[in-house]
């Protein structure tokens, strides 16, 4: 193991899925000549050639559709968005496009590809360039929605869903690229699979379940809640869809208590799903009612107290924590 | 039709016999629509049968096409049996799209057809993407794309033109040009006089040719392939036709007058064809006959195929949703399959 960022984890994700497959190839803008908006895809041109990295125009819609096209005849495309809350302008492609073709065309058609980029809120990019997109595309049948939080996770799963024969979104975050981890060495084949969550931290006292950028919020609030004497255990679902189900009971079952720590808004959101879930298969596990923490339910403010505010915080956390261990 | 056969070998009678089994099968679907065995939308190609059909009679078999909506054509010109085709419609197991994608979601993977899509102008991405994977493996196939002149409007048709202009892409953008996009005129919703000027945006070369004449529609097509298949590059038709019938089964086309379909209805284009090859000797009135004759028992012979063919069990329901084979390490298979079964547990 080697201590590597989460930005150049996506790029030997890159780089050895490209090695491996003539089929794979990354398109998006930016991505070639300037080496990728937040340098993900540095130095992937000069090594594999503007054959298979692909600058395109601002033109999400159009690219998108048009790795959906390619993916039809068995390329496996990457599709890169700068954000994902540009993804929106492509929502047609990858909500209409992607998805439903294996169905329409009774399984003739299976999609086979990447969309990444970073999602969430970032830090005062305003309310256009910070939407949390998660519950938009997991609500959306056909689609796998992975969330990885840590360096390793990036590396592990943007593989897995290269190989994937589904559309398979990868949904990075701009604050955590330049995050350090420990990951395999390079010639170490590193695959996880989706729907496969992770408990990132032991503990006995109530399960924190959290993805993406709230999972080191999570995993810094459980010190400050040691110092308190409250064990929190911390459940990383790393995927959305599929849901790691199994892990999330387990944890349950063991701490009896929950708080569910997202980073999307609040409405259907998906805190609700598991929420949902627990509730349902193992309700008598419950020593007290589920909370959530989330964004507040508002369009993203740009002054920085303001969207302070409004994102998960440990002190929010930690309120939710003691009202739910009763503390 | 063989296999990369030239266009010029193309048999003529047999493409008016294509023509012919499409007019019957849309016809007979109109039928079977009133009668209540056809659900959701329905849009017929009446008028426009020389489209298609010039279209593919100018292409190798192993080309890619890929449409819009109004799609039942296309699938029968790319060889899917009207039985496949009329099952699809009737929502049956034994459609081309085993009843999961009715009859705006056409597909024959095998004879390189690529739907079937219902969305106006999102499909234009996708041909560009069939283009770029043709390109990309440094094939010489061409991407035919048919699009309504309704799509032309839209975001996606010209995010997909600067694409192919930019990439070189091998495709011809075909537009076919019924003047109506549902109930509105193309003078209502296009800013430009000829729709063909689009191309020009893009600096792609456009041309305009009469729908109405399978001939002119199989010559400049082919003349086009040929031209992409020495050196890709994408090129844009306006093909001008007609659509006898409204938008949609439920469109009474009420904004339009009868002497405007009759004057259409005068040129149709098999009748031209027919008169063509009959004036050339090499089609007489009986043999005519015997290929109408022809296309309507086989339409017919459909219908019975699509009434007497199973549901899709819904047991089969989650199988078309992910496909099988994805590479999740440590998921067991049922697992992987039953992702879909497990998601839709909050619709108990």
């Amino acid at each position: 193991m080697r201590e590597i960022t989460y930005r150049q984890a996506l790029n030997e994700a890159l780089a050895e899925e490209l090695e491996r497959d003539p089929n794979v190839f990354l398109m998006g803008e930016e991505v070639a000549e300037y080496n990728g908006a937040y340098k993900v895809s540095q130095g992937l041109l000069d090594r594999f050639g503007p054959r298979r990295i692909i600058d395109t125009p601002i033109s999400e819609n159009g690219f998108a559709g048009l790795g959906v096209g390619a993916a039809m005849v068995g390329l496996r495309p990457i599709i890169e968005f700068m954000t994902f809350s540009f993804s929106l302008v492509a929502f047609d492609q990858v909500v209409n496009n992607a998805p439903n073709m294996f169905t329409m065309s009774g399984g003739q058609f299976n999609i086979p590809i990447t969309f990444r980029g970073p999602n969430g809120p970032a830090h005062q990019l305003g309310a256009t360039h910070s939407h949390a997109t998660e519950p938009l595309y997991a609500n959306t049948p056909g689609l796998k929605v992975c969330t990885p939080a840590t360096p390793r996770d990036a590396k592990g799963l943007l593989k897995t869903a290269v190989r994937d024969n589904n559309p398979v979104l990868v949904l990075e975050a701009e604050l955590l690229y330049s995050s350090k981890g420990m990951v395999e060495p390079p010639d170490e084949e590193l695959l996880i699979p989706l729907g496969r969550a992770e408990v990132k931290r032991e503990g006995s006292d109530v399960s924190i379940i959290c993805y993406s950028q709230t999972v080191p919020l999570a995993l810094a609030t459980a010190q400050k809640l040691e110092d308190e004497d409250i064990s929190a255990e911390i459940v990383d679902l790393r995927s959305i869809k599929p849901l790691d189900e199994r892990a999330i009971f387990d944890s349950v079952a063991k701490t009896h208590r929950v708080v569910i720590v997202e980073q999307d808004c609040p409405f259907c959101g998906v805190g609700a799903e598991v929420c949902y879930r627990i509730q349902k298969n193992i309700f008598d596990e419950l020593d007290a009612p589920i909370i959530r923490v989330s964004q507040e339910d508002v369009p993203m403010p740009y002054n920085e107290r303001l969207e302070k505010a409004v994102l998960p915080s440990a002190d929010r956390v930690i309120a939710a924590v003691k009202k739910v261990c009763y503390a | 039709m063989t296999s990369m056969q030239p266009a010029e070998q193309r048999d003529e009678v047999e493409m008016l016999s294509l023509m012919l089994l499409i007019r019957r099968f849309e016809e007979r679907a109109s039928q079977q629509y009133q009668a209540q065995k056809i659900g959701g939308f329905c849009h017929l190609y009446i008028g426009q049968e020389a489209v298609v059909a010039g279209a593919v009679a100018a292409v190798r078999d192993d080309d890619y096409i890929i449409t819009a909506y109004r799609d039942h054509a296309h699938a029968l010109a790319r060889g899917t049996s009207a039985d496949a085709c009329m099952a699809e419609l009737f929502g049956k197991e034994t459609g081309c799209s085993r009843g999961l994608g009715g009859s705006m979601h056409f597909f024959n993977r095998q004879n390189h057809m690529y739907g079937g899509h219902a969305i106006v102008g999102a499909h234009v991405p996708l041909a560009v993407g069939l283009a770029f994977a043709i390109k990309y493996r440094d094939e010489d196939r061409v991407t035919l794309c048919f699009f309504g002149d309704g799509a032309i409007n839209q975001g996606a048709f010209h995010e997909a033109l600067n694409l192919a202009a930019l990439y070189k892409l091998p495709i011809v953008f075909i537009c076919e040009n019924n003047l109506f996009a549902m109930g509105t005129s193309v003078k209502r919703s296009t800013s430009l006089k000829q729709i063909v000027d689009r191309a020009e945006g893009y600096d792609i070369p456009g041309e305009i040719v009469d729908g109405m004449n399978f001939r002119e529609v199989r010559d400049k097509i082919a003349e086009i392939v040929s031209s992409i298949r020495k050196e890709p590059h994408p090129a844009f038709i306006e093909v001008r036709t007609y659509r006898y019938r409204g938008h949609s089964m439920s469109d009474p086309a009420s904004y339009r007058t009868k002497q405007e379909l009759e004057k259409y209805r005068l040129d149709d284009p098999i009748t031209r064809l027919r008169a063509q090859l009959t004036r050339e000797g090499k089609l007489t009135n009986e043999q005519f006959d015997q290929l109408d004759k022809k296309a309507k028992e086989t339409v017919l012979a459909s219908v019975k195929f699509a009434e007497k063919s199973p549901q899709p069990p819904l047991d089969k329901l989650y199988d078309y949703t992910y496909a099988n084979g994805a590479v999740e390490p440590g998921m067991s298979p049922e697992k992987s399959k039953g992702l879909a079964a497990d998601t839709a547990a909050t619709t108990e």
